[in-house]
């Protein structure tokens, strides 16, 4: 029975075993967030010289499990001027790409389990950079709708500005990880953490590091640059009309985007798996790295005040994307010579 | 096995592609065009051109059609029947349109079915990665690729030359 | 990773281009630093073009195929080069009376008319459908922002909108064409697909023929042939002046260029597929345009439907699809630039700001007041309309001729029949001007530089007209 059951699933392992992978993957980027979530309450606290959720459980570990309970159970109220349709869509678009993004990320070298060797990512596409790039850029699309669907002039506001921001910052972000493209010569992030094996790119390349860091704190939203959702101006931006799970969702999204570009700093500039000679598995020094950037996310936070609308596109504009540029050309040359 | 995945992606572009043109709110029409830019991203990938693929996702569902939303939300519009109330029918044309137009995709069927499918034509290994597009397009088409520039550029400049702010 | 080869580039083929491009920026850069006066930028997208026009004769042993062969230099593009280059300069001495007079002051145009000459250089130049594709893409581009460029002007913001408009959609047939002859040949090189068709594998594949008719209409929008003409009425009356000449010429013999070069030149073999089509188009070209311009009260307008009825003239030439075809194209496009500039640069002297004096009846007395005027509009116009010995008449008469040697004989019986129907419109200015007294005083600015060029224009016109034979020899060469 057993044997005929493999024999018959023989020919689809490769589904198989991708299916769990993608199924794992995306279970633990969600079971990640409400812990993510609770971190950066945690750590706000201390910057800002209080204590932080420290009511329930042990350091406050059990509040992100009720505050989620509460959302699920919460009534989720839609405005009579609302396009429903397009309304339920935005949150599904903005939790889909933020995880469908993370399929490419990967977080260590193939293992073999019975005989099978498996690759620690759920797709192993050899332009997964692209890939990162095309599908957060569908994730503007879940902001957008929101804003437009709520029927609300802040939330218009907020949804248009984050469209803005996102298409201004996304040439950045380019621009800084094809410097990076040229140096190892290859799309696949798995060949780029290869080629950090001796030192890693932040070095090498540290105003494309810089450049995409910045970049990359405006793609995902996160103040200094969350001027989409700035609540002393815009409400709550395109997610004031939202509520209960779908309100929770847009959090999802923004946890996890903050997530996959921690993952693809990591990948790019710091080495991925690559411990340096620290006695540490793989894995683990690729999630440490990605967490002390998640601290760096939520320090950052904390640290600096929100800039104004304008300056933020003519910093985008006049400054950062001219700054990659330069730092393009001048990379090209050195690979040239 | 393509061919299961082929017959549900076409299939879903062309609902999409009707989608577009059947919508009566903008936004839909934009969705709809951005859901079919998609399923044709998965055609290219099935052709094993997965660069084209994600370039497809990348510059027409990610940033042309960005910007197609943002100037509908900034126009604000809505489902306005209005405007194609205006227009007055002319129902012998449209009939016979129509009619052409099906003539002529009962011809192309007609072609398309009497050819017999070959197998899937054998493709280097290298097909469709980057380095190959890359290849073609700085040796063959280099004149063309550069010449792109030069209409970007034009574009740029006549944008800038018709909204800029002040007028003198 | 062993690198990529370098790919094999011309430069000495591509020099006007490159050297129009080099302008076109220069004039940009200088503009930011020059302040009010633009007349530097005049003077360096003059030299520009000068210097394009030289360097367009750096090959010899013509024809030359570069770029894998994309592009050619060949006796048609060597010549087209020179009358973009003419007629953009022609554009540009005129535009700057006129435009000091409208109070355009934007430097972005003149460097939009040299990139839009890059546009026409390219498209003359191009054996390959994305060339021809950019070609016609950058020429578009730089002509609805020249449309458009008076903003404060409704009418020219409706010209410029409906251009761009249709032209869009134009450019859409366009690239469905070119995608599905693309399908079935294979290749969007135009020397392939000709031996393609040469073979005869793919000459009656319905895909190909489909692919040829959407050509066709998109080349047809382009040129404003009927029944692809009605944006141009409204685009001519609203674009300033200057641009409706510019427009009307350059543009058009680049888009005739390579409308020859699809056409006659990559398909002779399939001409009775395209050939019957094309035939068609002319006649309606013509017919529609001269009976739609005797309708006409506006001078601009009439100019543009009577540029509807020569752009019928001018496909007979590809539909005769021979060598004399080519080299009266050639002839007729560069006698048609004087004619039209004439024209036109006398419909601003007599113009004045904000589109007045536009109507025919301005024009009724001038012979009074300023006979000379009025003598060489009447030359223009008669010698649109083909008389003896004028230009237009030597062009049409090559044409013609060409077409009567492949045996289109009810064709030119028609469109000799068109051209005494267009001396009706032509003659009728002409009876304004010197049999109508004057409806109100003239007052004319007789600026220097406009002069200057209704004086290269009538020169042109009076030579070609009586010495045509060293243009012609040139032109068949």
């Amino acid at each position: 029975m057993i044997d005929n059951t493999i024999e018959f699933l023989e020919p689809y392992t490769y589904l198989i075993i991708g299916s769990i992978k993608a199924l794992v993957i995306a279970g633990a980027l969600m079971g990640v967030v409400p812990g993510l979530v609770w971190l950066e309450r945690r750590l706000m606290g201390r910057f800002q010289v209080r204590l932080g959720p420290n009511r329930v459980g042990p350091f406050g570990l059990g509040q992100p499990i009720s505050d989620s309970i509460k959302l699920l159970f919460k009534e989720s109220i839609i405005q009579s001027s609302a396009d429903k349709f397009l309304f339920h869509l935005a949150p599904a678009i903005v939790v889909f790409t933020s995880i469908v993004a993370f399929a490419v990320i990967p977080f260590g070298e193939p293992i073999t389990i019975f005989g099978q060797k498996i690759g620690l990512l759920v797709a192993d596409v050899n332009i997964g950079l692209l890939f990162v790039f095309a599908i957060s850029g569908m994730g503007i699309y879940g902001i957008v709708l929101a804003g437009f669907s709520s029927n609300n002039k802040y939330s218009l506001m907020g949804g248009l500005r984050s469209s803005a921001q996102m298409i201004s910052y996304e040439l950045t972000l380019g621009l800084a990880a094809v410097s990076v493209i040229a140096i190892t010569g290859s799309l696949s992030l798995t060949d780029m953490v290869k080629g950090q094996e001796v030192i890693p790119n932040i070095l090498i390349q540290p105003l494309a590091f810089l450049l995409f860091f910045t970049a990359g704190v405006a793609e995902t939203n996160r103040a200094p640059f969350d001027l989409p959702e700035a609540e002393q101006e815009l409400v709550a931006g395109f997610h004031t009309e939202y509520s209960g799970m779908k309100f929770a969702m847009f959090f999802m999204g923004e946890y996890i985007n903050m997530v996959t570009m921690s993952a693809l700093i990591t990948l790019l500039f710091l080495g991925g798996w690559n411990a340096y000679g620290l006695p540490l598995w793989p894995i683990l020094a690729f999630a440490g790295k990605v967490a002390v950037l998640l601290c760096v996310f939520i320090w950052l936070r904390s640290t600096y005040p929100r800039i104004r609308y304008d300056r933020l596109m003519t910093f985008g504009w006049k400054f950062l994307l001219p700054l990659s540029l330069f730092n393009l050309l001048v990379t090209s040359v050195f690979v040239v010579l | 096995m393509e061919l299961l995945i082929f017959y549900p992606l076409a299939g879903l572009c062309v609902i999409f592609a009707l989608g577009v043109v059947f919508n009566k709110n903008p936004i839909g029409s934009a969705m709809s065009l951005i859901a079919m830019m998609l399923g044709l991203a998965g055609i290219f990938v099935l052709q094993q051109a997965h660069f084209i693929a994600i370039l497809q996702i990348i510059i027409y569902a990610g940033a042309i059609m960005v910007l197609f939303m943002f100037v509908i939300m900034l126009l604000n519009l809505k489902g306005d029947d209005a405007v194609w109330k205006k227009r007055e029918k002319n129902t012998l044309l449209t009939v016979l349109t129509g009619l052409l137009i099906a003539g002529v995709l009962y011809k192309v069927l007609e072609i398309t079915s009497a050819g017999e499918f070959d197998s899937p034509a054998h493709v280097l290994e290298t097909f469709g990665t980057v380095r190959e597009v890359g290849t073609i397009l700085f040796t063959e088409f280099v004149l063309p690729f550069e010449v792109a520039s030069i209409l970007l550029l034009v574009a740029m400049i006549g944008a800038v030359v018709l909204a800029k702010s002040k007028v003198d | 990773m062993e690198p990529i080869p370098a790919p094999s580039i011309d430069l000495v083929s591509l020099a006007p281009v490159l050297v129009l491009t080099v302008f076109g920026i220069m004039v940009l850069v200088t503009d930011l630093f020059i302040g009010k006066n633009k007349s530097a930028l005049v003077f360096i997208s003059l030299t520009g073009l000068l210097m394009a026009a030289i360097s367009s004769l750096a090959k010899y042993d013509l024809p030359v195929y570069s770029f894998n062969g994309a592009y050619i230099v060949d006796h048609l593009s060597v010549f087209f080069t020179f009358i973009f280059c003419i007629s953009s300069a022609l554009a540009i001495l005129v535009s700057i009376d006129f435009n000091q007079r409208e109070g355009i002051k934007v430097g972005e145009y003149y460097s939009l008319i040299l990139f839009c000459t890059v546009g026409m250089v390219l498209l003359a130049s191009s054996t390959d459908m994305i060339m021809i594709f950019l070609g016609i893409e950058i020429v578009s581009i730089c002509l609805y922002v020249l449309a458009g460029i008076r903003r404060n002007d409704p009418k020219s913001n409706e010209a410029a909108l409906k251009y761009f408009l249709l032209g869009a959609f134009a450019t859409g047939f366009l690239l469905y064409g070119m995608a599905l002859i693309y399908g079935t040949t294979g290749s969007t090189k135009l020397t392939i697909i000709a031996e393609m068709i040469r073979e005869g594998s793919v000459r009656s594949e319905p895909l190909m023929l489909m692919g040829v008719v959407l050509l066709i209409i998109g080349f047809g929008f382009k040129v404003a042939s009927v029944p692809f003409h009605m944006w141009a009425p409204d685009v001519y009356q609203g674009a300033p002046t200057p641009v409706t000449a510019f427009m009307a010429v350059g543009p058009k013999a680049a888009t005739l260029a390579a409308f020859f070069r699809v056409f006659a030149e990559t398909m002779p073999e399939i001409s009775p597929s395209w050939g019957i089509l094309l035939y068609i188009l002319s006649v309606l070209s013509m017919f529609i345009g001269n009976l739609g311009a005797i309708m006409q009260t506006n001078i601009k307008r009439l100019l543009a439907f009577s540029s509807v009825a020569h752009v019928g003239y001018l496909l007979i030439a590809i539909i005769a699809k021979n060598s004399l075809g080519s080299a009266s194209l050639m002839f007729y496009m560069l006698a048609y630039a004087f004619m039209i500039f004439g024209a036109f640069g006398i419909v601003i002297l007599i113009g004045r700001k904000g589109d007045e004096n536009l109507e025919i009846e301005n024009y009724s007395g001038l012979a009074y007041k300023h006979p000379i005027l009025a003598l060489s509009m009447t030359i223009f116009l008669l010698s649109l309309g083909g008389l003896p010995p004028l230009a237009g008449f030597v062009a049409k008469f090559y044409i013609f001729s060409a077409a009567l040697k492949e045996g289109f004989v009810v064709l030119v019986i028609l469109a000799v029949l068109n051209s005494a129907i267009s001396f009706y419109y032509y003659l009728k200015v002409v009876v304004y001007m010197y049999m109508k007294e004057p409806i109100k005083e003239f007052n004319i600015t007789l600026s220097p530089m406009t002069l200057f060029v209704v004086a290269i224009a009538l020169f042109g016109t009076l030579h070609l007209g009586i010495f045509p034979g060293p243009i012609i020899a040139l032109a068949q060469y």
